[in-house]
């Protein structure tokens, strides 16, 4: 097996639910060592799909192998390189942190002179070095998910499963918990998170865009940007509605948005349209300050590359 | 209206304080939002964004201080103000076995909306939350965009001069969200105050001024550009190079540097002046053969911002202790 | 299977119980309470029945009848009455419950005959008393009319030797004094620690899932075995000191002769908490909701063991069916188990008949949760 294998290798998963169908036909790949991003809003199928990488679900159709081994048929032997943090708190409340940490060292039958060692140098890394004695219950959200994570790296995975970790969670906790995810990539783990804060995508190596249970796209968040239909177009106005019906009307433009001090909006060529926009808004005497290209974010792609069709179903 | 009474700020929170026990989930909050005004409350999970909201609603007795909604004094008189008010709670709080119809209804007759309005208003709702022709659906059967709108169409059923959303657009698609501020908008150019709650940091942009929160203080308030031009104290640079820990440990060094951290495969470097270290990184990191293949300036996240202003705000706490 | 991780999670599971109140409580306060409850509550004695009498003669020999009565331990004469309409009278508003009623002609009957009939009238309103009673009063009666035999034949003449009057002389082996309190109260015993081992671990694996732990348990290589195995741990231990506490109760307080050996208890209370805690486990492993799980823990534990065990309904007067399906019923064999220790004095060979039901309960319940658990979310 050449370092160039993939280390997660995801083939047309599909999963099904009652009525809906979660995951339809799902494929990608992560590489050894990179952190890669399942992005998309809630009901893309993100958690399902952690779930069955995880193997504690089992997918209707499709393969996945991770390390080498079918997780499908043999998820026992995958687990033993996995960890997985799920998205809801999965820790015991009524332990402190130091039980629980110690908890999951005895389950992957770490050897208490590590254990203590890392785990001192996670808390450490976590600003939690003084709460070990504290009930994980009275933990906040994010100290909690950083205690999530430390007791997910005691062992030492090749493989971290991260279902939605950041969500909710305060800044701060959240650049702790980067911080801690950067210095495992430069050790060589593998990390895959699922995020619905497309902005958070930008953090990763690589990312997948879901919607709908598919792959809309995987590439670098570099190549994502400039696969955008288009630019995007920065006004900035004290009057966003009166600027907004005012060029709503010109082709080539599509996907106006309000925001705080402008608006935002898509066009299919920014050499062409900036003229005419300035044109319209002074045609329509709204009062602007701006107007030029600015950089998209992955929102903003990813609602594009969904087009109008992307409209609530 | 005479000028006046439009100037008349309709939310107003002086030194408000909550406690629950010992802890402390409001701390001295004061604000004002004045009429056809969206104010954004950002911060995480647990900040006290909510007991805010549901201070102002009259749902919560403050410990201290005072809440004007409407200038109706909220702690004295809770019941008249929540005929003035609509409140949309984290979650939608729709009748999921009742169809679109039946839960306009419904809310129509809590609010005690006028029989004759009613229909009008219903039509209304309807047609923001674009369920023409799907009246008869069940609302669990509807996704979340949809349920969204819906609830914000029950909120506004009898036409309250102030709405409190909160976290409305928690869980919801990004197209969603968008169009869902969009009738925002809308409403707040009807002369609506709204106060809506957020923990996706960059919903601020949308908003006319936002308001940061965390644990149970407003560190900061304004409009999206003055957070993000005054409270980082520099700008932000983006780098991108070969060696990402060795850079990182030069710049840590290099002058004019403020901080500098990974962020993805590139580096965020906050510097005391743009142009000048434009000119000057480059250069610097050359000579020890760390030479940058990307450098440019870039717009703050809302995120950066909350990060800087926690920061100044805990060096505050801890002076305070 | 892995020691270590067997014991990570028997700890935490100690941790989780000693930290939850409601745990603790069920498994202290639960059988303290039962035990005394019940252990009072119920009785199946009956001693000093109230009885009216109705003496229509006013004779000797009839008189002679009452004191039997009066002299017997089961019987208190409440009131002699002088009419049918009084004894009614005192029947319906619970003076007695039972009425003796002499004829006039009984004398006369007795002498000319040598029969004579008593009449009893009771009220059947609750037919266990009425039966029991009506028992004793036919052995009272059945006395004295020995005696009445005797002496008619010594008035005959004929010599009290040479007649051998058969009497019937029981003896009560191992429960001498009929004490009902006797074999109830390690029959409760059992009830009690069916219901509490049951309910303690319904609500290990279900509350897991509840609470979210479960998800992230499951993506561990950790083997159902283990879990199994490393919950029970905890649960064994506070059920034996459950069973302590209860038989120490039911050999010191309620002084129910003790005549076996302690190891022969422990024992087999060991086997029996082995078969009813894996039944919590397995029900907490096959529903997911605590609330379901601890529900289903308690008919399936409770009713049977209370009807069906021989707790109180001795199992060779039910229908030939239902005795049939009692031998599924682990608790009967429990029972029976304790009864014999207690009051028999039985050891492990004499009891190797109901010993091998409950290993082979046990180790079937066990297998059976071991292999239902399954490490996934759907």
């Amino acid at each position: 097996m050449n370092a160039a294998t993939p280390i997660v290798a995801a083939e047309a998963l599909t999963k099904r639910f009652a009525e809906s169908v979660a995951v339809n036909g799902l494929t990608f790949s992560v590489d050894r060592g990179e952190i890669f991003g399942l992005v998309g809003p809630d009901g893309a199928g993100k958690t399902t799909t952690m779930r069955m990488l995880a193997g504690v679900l089992s997918p209707d159709a499709g393969s996945i192998v991770v390390d080498s081994v079918d997780v499908v048929a043999d998820p026992e032997a995958a687990k033993q390189h996995i960890s997985y943090m799920p998205q809801r708190f999965g820790l015991y409340e009524d332990l402190t942190v130091d039980e629980n940490i110690r908890f999951y060292a005895d389950l992957f039958e770490v050897p208490s002179v590590l254990r203590e060692e890392r785990a001192a140098r996670l808390l450490a890394a976590s600003g939690m070095s003084q709460f070990r004695a504290r009930l994980a219950g009275q933990l906040s959200g994010g100290m909690k998910q950083k205690l999530g994570l430390t007791c997910a790296l005691v062992h030492t995975p090749r493989v971290v499963l991260l279902d939605e970790p950041t969500t909710g969670v305060d800044p701060v906790s959240r650049r702790d918990f980067w911080r801690i995810l950067y210095g495992l990539r430069d050790e060589g783990v593998t990390i895959l998170i699922s995020t619905a804060y497309l902005d958070e995508a930008e953090r990763c190596n690589r990312l997948a865009l879901l919607h709908g249970g598919r792959v809309l796209y995987c590439d670098t968040p570099v190549a994502l940007k400039r696969h955008m239909p288009g630019a995007l177009i920065v006004i900035t106005s004290s009057a966003g509605r009166k600027a907004r019906a005012a060029i709503a009307g010109i082709a080539g433009v599509s996907n106006v948005i309000l925001v705080g001090d402008g608006i935002h909006a898509v066009v299919n060529d920014a050499r062409l349209r900036i003229p005419e926009l300035r044109q319209a808004l002074e045609t329509n005497d709204v009062p602007f300050s701006g107007i030029a290209v600015g950089e998209p974010s992955i929102e903003d792609v990813f609602v594009a590359l969904l087009g109008n069709a992307g409209a609530p179903r | 209206m005479n000028g006046s009474q439009n100037a008349e700020p309709q939310i107003v929170a002086e030194d408000l304080v909550k406690r629950f026990g010992s802890f402390v989930a409001v701390d001295h909050v004061s604000f004002r939002v004045g009429r056809g005004e969206i104010l954004g409350f950002l911060g995480p999970n647990g900040a006290g964004k909510s007991t805010i909201i549901r201070i102002l609603c009259g749902l919560l007795r403050p410990s201290a201080g005072r809440a004007l909604v409407a200038g109706i004094d909220v702690a004295r008189d809770p019941e008249r103000v929540r005929e003035r008010i609509g409140y949309m709670s984290q979650k939608f709080s729709l009748y999921r076995d009742l169809n679109v119809e039946e839960n306009l209804k419904f809310f129509g007759g809590i609010y005690r909306v006028p029989r004759a309005e009613l229909a009008e208003r219903m039509r209304f709702a309807i047609d923001m939350a674009g369920l023409g022709g799907r009246e008869h659906a069940l609302v669990s059967n509807l996704a979340g965009g949809w349920q969204q709108r819906l609830a914000l169409g029950c909120a506004v059923l009898h036409r309250p001069p102030i709405l409190f959303l909160d976290e409305p657009t928690s869980g919801v698609e990004p197209a969603s969200r968008r169009r869902f501020w969009d009738l925002i908008h809308a409403l707040a150019a009807d002369g609506v105050s709204i106060l809506v709650s957020t923990h996706y940091m960059d919903e601020a942009e949308y908003c006319h001024r936002a308001a940061l929160i965390n644990r149970g203080r407003l560190i900061a308030i304004g409009s999206p550009e003055e957070l993000k031009s005054t409270a980082l104290g520099g700008d932000l640079l983006l780098l991108e190079c070969d060696a990402l820990g060795a850079t990182l440990a030069v710049l840590q060094q290099a002058p004019g540097v403020i901080d500098c951290s990974v962020f993805g495969d590139s580096l965020h470097v906050l510097v005391d002046n743009a142009e000048r270290s434009l000119r000057e990184l480059p250069d610097y990191l050359a000579q020890k053969n760390l030479p940058p293949t990307r450098l440019a300036r870039i717009h703050p996240s809302f995120e950066d911002v909350f990060v800087q202003l926690i920061a100044v705000d805990s060096a505050e706490r801890r002076a305070a202790a | 299977m892995k020691w270590h991780r067997l014991k990570a999670i028997a700890v935490k599971e100690v941790l989780q119980i000693w930290r939850d109140p409601r745990s603790l409580m069920i498994a202290l306060l639960l059988p303290f309470t039962q035990m005394f409850l019940l252990g009072y509550g119920v009785n199946l004695d009956l001693k000093h029945l109230p009885v009216c009498t109705f003496d229509r003669e006013g004779s000797q020999l009839s008189q002679a009848l009452f004191k039997h009565f009066q002299a017997s331990q089961y019987f208190t004469i409440a009131r002699n009455v002088t009419s049918y309409a009084e004894l009614t009278a005192a029947i319906d508003d619970a003076t007695c419950g039972f009425a003796i009623v002499v004829p006039p002609d009984f004398s006369e009957r007795l002498n000319d005959t040598g029969s004579a009939l008593v009449q009893a009238i009771l009220d059947a309103s609750d037919d266990n008393t009425a039966n029991l009673a009506l028992g004793y009063a036919t052995a009272v009666v059945t006395g004295y009319s020995a005696n009445v035999q005797l002496h008619w034949l010594d008035r005959q003449g004929r010599p009290l030797q040479q007649i051998e009057p058969m009497v019937v002389q029981s003896r009560v082996w191992f429960n001498e004094d009929l004490e009902s309190r006797n074999f109830i109260i390690p029959g409760l015993v059992a009830v009690i620690m069916a219901l509490v081992g049951a309910q303690l671990t319904s609500l290990t694996i279900a509350r897991e899932w509840e609470r979210g732990t479960m998800e992230l348990l499951v993506s561990t290589p950790v083997k159902p075995v283990e879990l199994m195995f490393g919950k029970l741990a905890p649960y064994l231990v506070l059920g034996w000191l459950d069973a302590a506490f209860c038989l120490a109760i039911a050999a010191l307080w309620f002084a129910v002769p003790f005549r076996g050996t302690l190891f022969t208890l422990f024992f087999t209370t060991t086997l029996f908490l082995m078969v009813v805690l894996s039944i919590g486990y397995l029900l907490s492993v096959l529903i997911r909701s605590q609330v379901g799980a601890s529900q289903v823990a308690l008919v399936v534990t409770m009713l049977p063991t209370v009807l069906l065990s021989g707790y109180v309904f001795p199992i060779d007067q039910m229908p030939t069916v239902v005795q049939d399906i009692t031998y599924l019923l682990y608790s009967r064999y429990y029972v029976t188990i304790l009864k014999a220790v207690f009051l028999k004095g039985s050891g492990i060979p004499e009891l190797m008949t109901p010993i091998l039901f409950l290993v082979v309960y046990a180790a079937a319940v066990m297998v059976l949760a071991a292999r239902s658990f399954r490490k996934r979310l759907d």
